[in-house]
């Protein structure tokens, strides 16, 4: 039984401004898998529904973001949510946390700027564990951050004096006290440099295989999904549209968009230039009709205009929504 | 502009409050082109009357129709506000510009003295003025005195938004290709900065003509001129509420309030409409 | 430290010299720019009244207003002369209470002032606030939604009016609050509880009329700055680990929206001050408002100077304190 599974998600921005009414499908018809003691990663431009996706699967949708359509299913060990219908209360104690955590995107401004970081922990510590006592508290922090090798007196420092890496190293710390059975990690390295970003993949991996939960990776970067991720799913416009074990989609991609994303990646030794793909990532609020990718796609044919292609599962765990496919041309 | 205009009246319902309230008491300053009384003279209706269908507003202690001299004091009050926002937005734009696009040292400068304007507290400067020139302060003085004081949160504003412009591509785009500063500003930055400057008319407006009401109750304006701050100072001088001509002051006070709610409203919708969030989800962001 | 004291102190001191400085100057220019020479004005004014003065008591007083004014000199040594009496902290002899100095009169009614500013501004200041915020945070509460719309009704109401309105409302129509002054005229001032209730009683209408416009403009802003924070990724972020709500508003969105509230209270210090004085005037409460209206009334010159410096040095001290005490609770600040 999967960790998580989401099935022909839709959801969408419904805002009015000035009479201007607008509906932006950010999600349109998402289905996924994610399997325990895996890192599944999630690849896509800016701006596909990444983020999102992730704000429907964790729990957290506010107006004017509604999930339209679709269900979001958990089964943790003994027992199992329905995200969508979970009260918020029953969330709140139950799965944050504790199950389910979260490192955001631009984690370097998660920490409240007024409080030290200890506070933070308290915070969520006596959230979620209930009140204990001051000493037993610090020792359980103080151990927790020293098998992450942070140093103890990260503690007592405001975020501000703390470096980008740093803080979100202490993100991570905050991210995994309570040993959650997912953590979905959204942009944990965008803003890094790149020996830093080394250092926070390699802590963030090295958390998976001591506690052996789910990582949700989400970037836009290929080359930190080719180093740590164990599947890759590739999103474009709101769907996905290959899914695959890391070295098949890396060898072996399918989806047209794919290839185009893995040819661009720079290779040690080619010097060849890289062809950029037509046009731009459609507008979310008025997308093509049929496959969204068809306006840039190289091998469009009549039928991708006008029908949205079905997710079809290849030998090997791979899954591509290509009318190519079908068509049996490749 | 009429597009602008049409859709926050469609939309906004502030807007439209503003609309009816100014629109009220313009065509009230324009009624005063056909007052039959001179708002000079005394005496020429019977004193102390309650509202009727011959004097609206009732009369004074004065003998004068309150609707007719309301007209002129409110005539005089926008005159009093327009000028005080023309002269204070010159200030204004000058400092906020000068600021912004020298930046450096001239910018710490200016900016050091616009925030000690901020913070002074300007009324007991105001009363100190207009008590020296007591009786010798025209309505155009006294609109230009303020307007000397009026500009320093404007000139802020006014700053921000052109650095904020500054460091904006097309600017850069326009300096790489060689366009003249001037040109630049003139061109392309103004049309970002009139709304501003707009929105801190409306809002200056406020701030102008209740500080008139102010030096005027406390009878440091040339209180033989009608505005709504007149109004209130013989109201006071002839005791109006202890008399019971309780119409005497509420003409002015209602005025006075649908004035500045309509301003206000105003600029509170305009303000909204070109604020960067909203143009953003005007735009799908 | 050393950054702190470079970065942060020392602007805010010399910012504070700058607004006395430039205070001090505009009130030492504005008479000399006004076309009617004080010393001419006073000694007219003192002989229209009095009926027989000989020529040389008038030749004395002039002799006596000119150095009283400090007008001896070159305009230079004249204004050296002004920042050393001030300096001294001499103000000189009111002249419609000859010879009482200006500043014992400023003494007298500068703790109603204070008092009633202090009430007024905390009040509004933490009552507006809370209800921005709260407004911000439950954008759907019906009591919130009906603030809102107060709030943006009184908000540009200037303070004179907002007085009057209040008086009329309930000093007249609905007679709950007595009339004006700070207590019934006769009355002994001491420190006795039936005093002190007295004064609150009577204090109770210019505060609330205070409070209801200063909160209006404080939830008006509180309530857009909520409205940035509750999107910061602090705040998510706290969301998502399941934060209690209350611990979210108050320690994560509150006390973060609060900072720059701190800085707009020293912003509109001198705003809040000048409405003070308007709320004093209207309903006959003894401080400085008063002093002023008297001032103008008996055409005391030296005394509206006293008060017109003694605001600017007042309230740019107030200012001063508070961007003191703005480290305390902005860590940012502090380490630097």
């Amino acid at each position: 039984m999967a960790l998580l599974s989401v099935q022909n998600l839709r959801a969408y921005y419904r805002t009015e401004v000035y009479g201007i009414s607008r509906i932006v499908r950010a999600v349109d018809g998402v289905s996924l898998e994610l399997q325990r003691n895996e890192i599944y990663g999630l690849a896509g431009e800016s701006s596909c529904g990444k983020t999102t996706l992730i704000k429907v699967i964790s729990g957290t949708i506010k107006p004017p973001l509604r999930v339209e359509e679709g269900k979001v299913h958990y089964q943790f060990g003994s027992f199992e949510i329905d995200m969508l219908h979970i009260s918020p209360e029953d969330l709140r104690r139950n799965v944050r946390w504790k199950e389910i955590s979260y490192i955001m995107q631009g984690s370097m401004s998660v920490l409240n700027p007024v409080r030290r970081v200890i506070t933070t922990f308290y915070d969520i510590v006596t959230t979620h564990q209930g009140y204990t006592d001051r000493k037993a508290f610090l020792g359980q922090v103080r151990a927790h951050i020293s098998k992450l090798g942070l140093p103890p007196d990260v503690l007592n420092l405001y975020p501000h004096q703390l470096s980008g890496g740093m803080r979100q190293r202490v993100a991570i710390a905050l991210a995994t006290i309570f040993q959650p059975s997912l953590i979905i990690a959204d942009e944990p390295t965008t803003a890094l440099d790149v020996v830093v970003q080394r250092g926070v993949l390699q802590m963030l991996k090295e958390i998976q295989a001591e506690s052996n939960n789910t990582v949700l990776l989400v970037t836009h970067d290929l080359a930190v999904h080719a180093n740590v991720a164990d599947r890759v799913a590739i999103m474009y416009a709101g769907r996905i549209v290959e899914e695959a074990p890391t070295s098949l989609i890396f060898n072996a991609p399918r989806h047209p968009y794919t290839q185009h994303l893995i040819r661009s990646l720079p290779m040690i030794g080619d010097r060849s230039s890289r062809a950029s793909l037509p046009g731009a990532p459609p507008n979310l609020a008025n997308p093509p009709g049929g496959c969204r990718f068809h306006p840039r796609c190289p091998h469009v044919m009549d039928i991708c205009r006008v029908e949205v292609p079905e997710m079809m599962t290849l030998p090997g765990n791979q899954r591509v929504a290509c009318h190519l496919l079908a068509e049996g041309r490749r | 502009m009429w597009k602008v205009t049409r859709d926050l009246f469609k939309y906004d319902g502030r807007f439209r409050i503003a609309t009816v309230f100014l629109l009220a008491v313009l065509i009230l300053a324009i009624l005063s082109a056909v007052s039959p009384y001179d708002p000079g003279k005394t005496f020429k209706v019977p004193q102390d009357l309650p509202p009727s269908w011959g004097h609206p507003f009732g009369t004074s202690s004065r003998g004068q129709d309150v609707f007719w001299w309301m007209t002129f004091a409110v005539r005089n009050s926008l005159f009093l506000g327009l000028v005080t926002a023309a002269v204070s937005r010159l200030i204004a734009i000058f400092v906020g510009l000068t600021a912004g696009y020298r930046g450096g040292l001239v910018d710490r400068v200016l900016m050091s003295i616009n925030d000690s304007f901020v913070v002074m507290p300007v009324l007991p400067i105001l009363i100190l003025l207009s008590f020296l020139l007591r009786g010798q302060l025209s309505l155009l003085m006294l609109a230009f005195i303020m307007g000397l004081f009026g500009w320093p949160w404007d000139a802020r504003l006014i700053r921000a938004q052109v650095l904020s412009l500054k460091e904006r591509a097309f600017t850069r785009t326009a300096v790489y290709s060689g366009t003249g500063s001037l040109k630049i500003t003139l061109d392309e930055h103004l049309p970002f900065v009139l709304p501003v400057v707009f929105a801190t008319t409306v809002n200056n407006m406020l701030w102008s003509i209740g500080m008139e009401v102010t030096l005027s109750v406390l009878g440091l304006s040339n209180v033989t001129l009608a505005t709504i701050g007149t109004t209130i100072f013989w109201a006071n001088q002839h005791q109006a509420l202890v008399a019971g001509v309780w119409w005497w002051l509420a003409a002015p006070v209602i005025i006075a309030i649908i004035l500045f709610l309509g301003l206000y409203l105003l600029f509170s919708s305009v303000n909204e409409y070109i604020d960067p969030r909203t143009r953003l989800r005007l735009i799908g962001g | 430290m050393r950054n702190f004291l470079l970065r942060y102190l020392i602007p805010r001191l010399g910012q504070y010299f700058m607004v006395i400085f430039l205070g001090v100057t505009l009130t030492f220019i504005i008479p000399r720019l006004s076309p009617n020479d004080p010393v001419e004005r006073q000694i007219n004014q003192m002989t229209m009244s009095g009926a027989h003065v000989n020529p040389e008591a008038v030749m004395h007083l002039r002799e006596a207003l000119t150095e009283m004014y400090g007008l001896r000199g070159s305009p230079f040594q004249q204004y050296l002369a002004y920042w050393g009496r001030l300096l001294r902290g001499d103000l000189g002899p009111s002249l419609s209470t000859f010879p009482t100095p200006v500043m014992d009169l400023i003494a007298g009614a500068l703790p109603w002032t204070i008092g009633l500013l202090l009430t007024a501004v905390l009040i509004s200041w933490f009552v507006g606030n809370l209800f921005g915020a709260l407004a911000s945070y439950y954008p759907d509460n019906p009591l919130m939604r009906l603030i809102d719309v107060a709030s943006q009704a009184v908000r540009p109401i200037p303070y004179y009016v907002m007085a009057l309105v209040m008086l009329i409302l309930f000093a007249y129509i609905v007679p709950i609050f007595p009339f004006s002054g700070a207590y019934p005229v006769g009355t002994r001032v001491q420190l006795t509880p039936q005093f002190i209730l007295t004064v609150l009683k009577h204090s109770a209408l210019p505060a609330l009329s205070l409070v209801v416009i200063g909160m209006g403009s404080w939830f008006i802003g509180m309530k857009s700055l909520t409205s940035n924070i509750i999107s910061e990724d602090y705040v998510v972020y706290a969301e998502n680990a399941g934060l209690s709500e209350r611990k979210i508003l108050f320690s994560y969105i509150i006390r973060n929206a609060l900072l720059p509230q701190i800085t707009g209270l020293a912003l509109q210090l001198g705003l809040i001050f000048n409405g003070a004085l308007i709320m004093e005037v209207v309903f006959g409460y003894p401080g400085m408002g008063m002093l002023t209206l008297q001032a103008v009334m008996a055409n005391d010159y030296s005394l509206i100077m006293g008060i017109a410096i003694f605001s600017i040095i007042g309230v740019a001290t107030s200012v001063l304190i508070l961007d003191l005490i703005y480290p305390l609770f902005d860590p940012r600040v502090r380490h630097q």
